[in-house]
């Protein structure tokens, strides 16, 4: 098999070299996120040729969002030392020829190359928000699927008002162009990032009326091991609070938003106790003004590209799913190696760590290069220690079973096809859906623009909770990974000869 | 689909159903294609008559069952892109014509009329005002519910159960349970030679693979049911090689829907980038502003074939008390209500409304001589 970089690619109509670098690629990594980028500079550094494809402008990923140096002044010292191990990455990839930065190219599939069983074919749209309708092809012996995450919405009456943003989406907002999605704005949901994201809007000069976390925060103490092995875990955290304190921002432990009031716009919410099992507690609501809400529970896994190629996938402790690896993080696909977020939510440093030895991995495997057995080992323990920490947060901040009594019968679950509370509940239990799926098939909730990336979880849950059984193992399987222009479809060299015939 | 039509008019015929599903509702092919109600598509013959059938139960249907089936009569429009296309599709609507069908040849002119955003230059077409369509899954589930049936979702058939004289007696399920019955009626789609093979006897049921491709949202700039005139040969093909020619739509909820690909390549699910061009290539062809709309999903389900592209339909000489209704291919959501209807004239014993015999279930001679075993 010809595998030099200096082998052309040739496709079968000739035309449509392979652009950006014709070639086949030993690697192909796909997010440059901390996971990612981590990937492509091991694997670079060790002579394989390597691709580092982003949908977006830079690298960095959600964590590393420019133009960050904006916020230097204010950045506490814990994430400061991720900015310089990013930093430092980033020189790193400048001085390695071996990886091109692809950046703007958003991966819509990925296949194998119907000419070689062995070799990958990564297809990508370019351009403003994917439009330019010139297809992009890569060739490539090896994948590093480095694909991040998403966040979790559980949705409550007035949800889908302007105003009310992701607490994610806040942050990167944030983070990119230093907006601000109000003035007074109620941070809300559950897990480590409303920390963050309040810590941030204060900074950049928003009154935050109210912190509202569905937990309570002490679920941390009950893991006191994993805490003790993670130093900067609970440096990070004491920073944020500090900032919180300083900023004077009420906290709401084991509450929730569960209404926002407004015609236009957000003008209130509705904050209650909650029980264990989440259930608001009856005559503890209370309304606090506000003109943004900044809501989030946690992140998901973005695992469309990794079900698609058919990687196994595992449920993790916080009710999602992530890709299943070896130690080595190659996934049940041989070739196909998973780091960071879509191996399960850890954070930036369990990302860069692993990005690292999925690099090594891949270049022992496609380039038989030698990797020093103690660099591999001290990764290895690096990450235990860090995922131990990261399950026992998802653990905490797994959503309660009790939250959809905070919705009406009539709040839109689904807010792409306008997919109601009671018609989930209709579908499951009076037209005999008795899964996710076909709830979604029924109702079409998950069909519309998000393809379910926003409403999923949300649906899920309800269906469950109204009889369907989630007998569903693995995620929603999305054969496109982005939206394609039909131009950039119908632009695709064509395959020739007829692959299809049956045996007989 | 079909098992909930069967249900519906068995019970409606007094008789008392249970219907049992492996899987949820509308889980199997009719989760997984388009809800085209379409006699355009078909040449004069015994599924055509079928189809027209079909076509007059469909509409009292839509006054019984809830709006939400999304029943609508759009109409289709089949156009043919150059001079001998069109005398070919001429020469068909002549012959549906004779055979009942409401088919209006169009020319270049009335087309752009029937549907603004075509592409230029289309010598002309053929409008058929009876096509129409339902929301596949939604229809299967409410009419399931109003068949008044017994539903038990989740059980799976594992055996036919016989008497000594060879007459069913029933079934047996994953679960354990034995269900007992004077008669079985196989509406197990792409596998109901399996359910076949169960009771004895062969049925040559084969997946046919299609995708479709759901874009974004768009107002509506497709009216019809719009497919070029190629269509019409690729449905009749027994070919297993892949066959894509579009059938553009616009939805009431937004989105265009592209159809629809044929391939007999077993019941592989993985994406195949190839049709996909294909889909894209035939349907910006038809409609040239389709070009910079997005692609939002792509899915695909798997037709149950059966060589002469005909369904079985009726009671199974060799096994007494087996009923089969199945094989649909690309037409089972359209055929449903008439395949109802004839399958609960078997079981009841009254005359059916139209001649059963093309669909014996036993028309497959054994062994396997298939007339398109030729590979290509
Ligand atoms: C909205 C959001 C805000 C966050 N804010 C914070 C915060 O303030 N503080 C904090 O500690 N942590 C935050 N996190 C978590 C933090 O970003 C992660 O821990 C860390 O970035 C994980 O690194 P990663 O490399 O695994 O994934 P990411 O950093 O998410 O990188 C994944 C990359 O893959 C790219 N990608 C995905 N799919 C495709 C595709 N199909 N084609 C091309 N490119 C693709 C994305 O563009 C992205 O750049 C946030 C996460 C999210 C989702
Ligand atoms: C892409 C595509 C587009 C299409 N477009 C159209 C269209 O526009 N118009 C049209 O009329 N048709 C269309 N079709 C065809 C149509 O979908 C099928 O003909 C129809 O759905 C068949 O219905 P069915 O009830 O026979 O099969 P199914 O819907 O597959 O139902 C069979 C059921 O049997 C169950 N089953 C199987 N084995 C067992 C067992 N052992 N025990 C218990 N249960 C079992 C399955 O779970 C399944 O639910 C399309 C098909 C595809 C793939």
């Amino acid at each position: 098999m010809p595998t030099s970089p200096s082998d052309p690619h040739r496709d079968a109509s000739g035309e449509h070299a392979v652009r950006s670098g014709a070639g086949v690629f030993d690697l192909v990594v796909i997010g440059a996120g901390p996971a990612g980028l981590a990937g492509a500079v091991a694997a670079g550094e060790l002579g394989l040729r390597t691709a580092l494809v982003d949908a977006a402008e830079l690298t960095g990923g959600q964590f590393y969002r420019g133009p960050s140096p904006a916020l230097g002044a204010r950045r506490p010292e814990a994430l400061h030392h991720a900015w310089s191990a990013y930093a430092d990455l980033r020189e790193r990839l400048r001085h390695c020829p071996a990886v091109s930065h692809l950046p703007g190219h958003h991966v819509w599939s990925v296949v194998r190359d119907p000419g070689h069983a062995d070799r990958w074919t990564v297809h990508a749209l370019t351009g403003p928000d994917g439009t330019d309708r010139a297809p992009v092809r890569l060739a490539a012996r090896g994948l590093l699927i480095a694909a991040g995450a998403v966040e979790r919405h559980l949705p409550f009456p007035g949800w889908t008002l302007p105003g009310v943003v992701g607490a994610g989406g806040a942050q990167a907002m944030l983070k990119s162009g230093l907006v601000l999605p109000g003035r007074r704005i109620v941070v809300a949901g559950s897990g480590p990032l409303l920390l963050a994201a309040a810590t941030s809007l204060t900074a950049a000069g928003a009154d935050v009326p109210a912190l509202v976390e569905a937990t309570g925060y002490l679920g941390y103490a009950r893991h006191p091991g994993a805490l003790a092995a993670n130093p900067g875990k609970a440096a990070e955290a004491v920073t944020h609070g500090g900032a919180l304190l300083r900023h004077r921002v009420p906290l709401y432990a084991r509450s929730a938003v569960t209404a926002a009031h407004g015609r236009q716009r957000v003008e209130a919410v509705t904050v209650a106790r909650l029980d264990r099992r989440w259930r608001p507690v009856p005559g503890t609501a209370r309304r606090i003004a506000c003109d943004a809400v900044a809501v989030g529970h946690g992140l998901i896994p973005q695992l469309d590209l990794v079900t698609t190629l058919g990687c196994a996938v595992r449920p993790t402790a916080d009710g999602t799913h992530a890709v299943a690896t070896d130690r080595s993080l190659a996934t049940s696909v041989p070739t196909v190696w998973a780091a960071g977020e879509t191996r399960g939510i850890g954070g930036a440093a369990v990302a860069l760590a692993e990005g690292e030895l999925a690099g090594l991995a891949a270049g022992a495997r496609l380039r038989g290069a030698a990797v020093p057995p103690a660099r591999t080992a001290r990764l290895r323990r690096r990450i235990a220690r860090l995922r131990s920490f990261a399950d026992a947060m998802a653990a905490v901040h797994a959503p309660g079973p009790g939250w959809p009594e905070w919705l009406t019968d009539d709040t839109e679950v689904c807010r792409c096809e306008e997919v109601t509370a009671d018609r989930v509940r209709e579908a499951a239990a009076d037209l005999g859906a008795r899964d996710t799926r076909t709830v979604k098939l029924l109702t079409r909730a998950g069909m519309g623009w998000c393809q379910g990336r926003i409403c999923a979880t949300a649906v899920a849950c309800l269906a469950t909770r109204y009889g369907a059984s989630d007998a569903g193992p693995a995620p929603d399987r999305r054969p496109l990974a982005a939206p394609v222009p039909l131009a950039a479809l119908a632009e695709l060299p064509a395959e020739s000869g007829p692959k299809t015939a049956e045996p007989t | 689909m079909v098992g909930a039509a069967c249900a519906h008019y068995a019970a409606r015929a007094g008789l008392s159903v249970t219907v049992l599903d492996r899987g949820p509702v509308a889980g199997g092919t009719t989760g997984a294609g388009e809800g085209n109600l379409l006699v355009s598509d078909k040449e004069p013959g015994p599924e055509l008559e079928l189809a027209l059938h079909s076509s007059r139960l469909w509409r009292k249907l839509a006054e019984e069952l809830p709006a939400a089936i999304e029943y609508e009569t759009k109409g289709g429009v089949v156009v043919a892109d150059d001079a001998t296309r069109l005398a070919a599709l001429r020469s068909l609507a002549a012959a549906q014509s004779d055979a009942g069908v409401d088919a209006r040849e169009v020319s270049g002119g009335q087309l752009r009329e029937l549907e603004p955003h075509l592409a230029d230059g289309m010598p002309g077409g053929v409008h058929y005002p009876e096509d129409a369509q339902v929301h596949p899954a939604l229809a299967a589930a409410h009419l399931l519910r109003a068949s008044g049936a017994e539903v038990r979702c989740g059980e799976e058939v594992t055996a036919v159960l016989t008497a000594a004289d060879g007459a069913v007696r029933g079934v047996a399920t994953a679960s354990g349970a034995r269900l007992l019955a004077p008669y079985v009626v196989n509406a197990a789609g792409t596998w109901s030679g399996e359910i076949a093979r169960m009771a004895g006897v062969r049925l040559p049921v084969l997946p046919r693979r299609g995708f479709v491709l759901v874009t974004e949202p768009l107002p509506r700039v497709v009216r019809h049911k719009v497919y070029a005139a190629d269509y019409v040969a690729d449905v009749a093909s027994g070919s297993a090689a892949l066959q894509t020619s579009a059938v553009v739509e616009g939805t009431a909820a937004g989105p265009v829907l592209i159809g629809a690909s044929r391939e007999r390549v077993g019941f592989d699910r993985t994406l195949s980038v190839e049709v996909l061009r294909r889909l894209a290539e035939r349907a910006t062809a038809l409609f040239p502003v389709l070009g910079g709309v997005r692609v939002i999903r792509a899915y695909a389900g798997f037709r149950p074939y059966l060589p002469d592209h005909l369904p079985a339909i009726g009671p199974d000489p060799r096994v007494p008390g087996l009923v089969h209704a199945c094989g649909h291919e690309g037409a089972g959501i359209g055929l449903a209500p008439a395949t109802g209807v004839l399958t609960a004239a078997a079981l009841t014993g009254s005359a059916p409304p139209l001649d059963p015999r093309p669909f014996r279930p036993d028309r497959f001679p054994d062994p396997c001589a298939a007339p398109d075993r030729r590979p290509r």
